[in-house]
């Protein structure tokens, strides 16, 4: 069977993720990754896990209901993904833009496993997948991102404490018990699937910094788009 | 060894026959072991209109006088995903995969609430379509069958599966006396046209293949679906008769009988 998350995708644009658990500061610096990219005169397309308007509802449902088991609640954000895939990330790449995911499959398989969903059954769910140019893995304590998340007077939500798992009754508690096992499966993805690790207990500057060092060497993009830009100006007009 | 369970210590790599019936197809529900349960799964398999509602009808009734409990389930029909999978289909936001990730969805749904818990509690339990239709509507839509079978490994394989089998041409005669030709049944979304009718035969034509090329792989009961109601339920009713009374006349299970 093809898997194309191991495999090289060969669409011109190119795709970079955003992986961490809640509190790692990943969005934030998916945003300010967003603002250079652009600035640099990049046509960037920002894409968020478990947002396709298609499963909505039923994650809504199930999740107001507290009736998500793990399996269904695996498969909904497979569903989510491949609609996400096919209409937004697919696209933007097929026209040589620049794509941002916060969050990937990566983020799949470090719940689901953690959830008791067979691993393996995981990583063939999303073999459909394709494969970043660049991942980005925010390493971070848990007791960090638990600072950061109750600073900003952050409700802990059910599914993200892992609280279906009935692991304990108190949010944080669980949030604990449930993100610190999600932690040592992205430990295990790092080499798995050659995941750049940012430490992100660092300030907020200094992990940009970090970022944009990163993406700008593996991807060649300001280099490549700029000569890409000259030829087509001088060829053309 | 604690556990009752049957589970293989090497889990095979996805759906296929060669897995214990009541047991899971592939890598299951590491969650959820099962086996050893006293219920019973039968599934009745076949295409769009081709009498299964009509023969579950009668197989119950028929069950339920001999004193078996029995519980029917049908694809699509999970609290949890049913809305969803019909604003989607009406709306016309599905693409293949997605359809098929939307119904795998509705499956574990129903297995995990309905389907296991009735094979614990001794049910006998019917099912309206199993994974083959989802299996062959996809293979039809060119999803990869290596990738469906992996996905579909958290099924159980069922005691039974009864195909009703029937060719283009009485199934055409069938649908249109009865409720006309559908959409999504016809195969519209695959733009073979906009002739409902000529969509409507080439459509299920790929489809019956695509049963009759799992039929061998996961032990299909193939029944004749060209004859009268009353001689299929006569067939299914002498297979599940012979497949259950043994079960039924059998003593107390001997304990020491698993290691």
């Amino acid at each position: 069977m093809l898997n194309n998350l191991t495999q090289p995708h060969e669409y011109p644009g190119k795709l970079f993720v955003v992986e961490g658990i809640d509190g790692s500061g990943k969005t934030t610096q998916l945003g300010l990754l967003a603002k250079w990219l652009s600035a640099e005169g990049h046509r960037v397309f920002v894409t968020e896990w478990n947002s396709s308007a298609l499963v909505k509802a039923a994650t809504k449902t199930g999740k107001k209901k507290n009736a998500l088991t793990p399996m269904t609640f695996s498969l909904l954000h497979a569903t989510d993904f491949a609609d996400r895939l096919l209409y937004k990330i697919i696209p933007p790449l097929k026209a040589g833009m620049i794509v941002l995911a916060d969050r990937y499959a990566y983020t799949a398989f470090a719940r689901d496993a953690t959830r008791g969903v067979d691993r393996q059954w995981v990583r063939e769910l999303y073999s459909f997948a394709v494969r970043p140019d660049v991942a980005l893995y925010f390493r971070v304590p848990i007791d960090v991102s638990v600072d950061r998340l109750m600073a900003r007077r952050i409700k802990l939500k059910f599914y993200e404490a892992g609280m279906d798992l009935g692991w304990s009754t108190s949010p944080l508690e669980s949030f604990k018990m449930f993100q610190g096992r999600v932690l040592d499966e992205y430990d295990h993805l790092v080499d798995e699937f050659g995941m750049q690790v940012v430490d992100a207990k660092g300030s907020i500057t200094a992990q940009q910094r970090t970022v944009r060092a990163l993406i700008a060497q593996h991807a060649q993009i300001s280099q490549i788009d700029i000569a890409a830009g000259e030829i087509t100006n001088d060829e053309s007009v | 060894m604690t556990s009752p369970s049957d589970a293989p210590e090497t889990p095979e790599p996805g759906a296929n026959g060669a897995s214990q019936a009541g047991g899971y197809y592939g890598r299951g529900i590491p969650y959820l072991p099962i086996g050893g349960y006293p219920g019973k799964l039968i599934a009745i398999e076949g295409t769009d209109g081709v009498g299964r509602s009509t023969q579950i009808q009668l197989l119950r009734e028929w069950l339920e006088v001999k004193g078996y409990g029995v519980i029917e389930t049908g694809w699509t029909r999970s609290p949890l995903m049913q809305p969803t999978i019909e604003l989607a289909k009406s709306s016309n936001t599905l693409n293949k995969l997605t359809f098929v990730l939307l119904y795998a969805t509705d499956f574990a749904d129903r297995l995990e609430k309905e389907i296991i818990p009735a094979l614990k509690a001794g049910f006998v339990v019917l099912s309206d379509r199993y994974i083959f239709s989802a299996l062959a509507r996809a293979g039809v839509r060119g999803v990869d069958r290596q990738w469906l079978r992996n996905l579909y490994g958290f099924a159980i394989a069922p005691h039974m599966v009864f195909y009703l089998n029937i060719d283009v041409k009485t199934l055409i005669g069938r649908v249109l006396e009865s409720r006309g030709m559908d959409f999504w049944e016809s195969g519209m979304d695959l733009k073979h046209g906009d002739d409902i009718y000529d969509s409507f035969r080439t459509y299920q034509n790929k489809l019956l293949k695509e049963y009759a090329s799992m039929a061998d792989e996961f032990h299909f009961r193939v029944v004749d679906a060209r004859r009268t109601v009353d001689r299929i339920q006569d067939e299914l009713r002498r297979q599940v008769g012979a497949f259950l009374e043994p079960v039924e006349k059998a003593p107390e299970p001997v304990l020491s009988a698993k290691v």
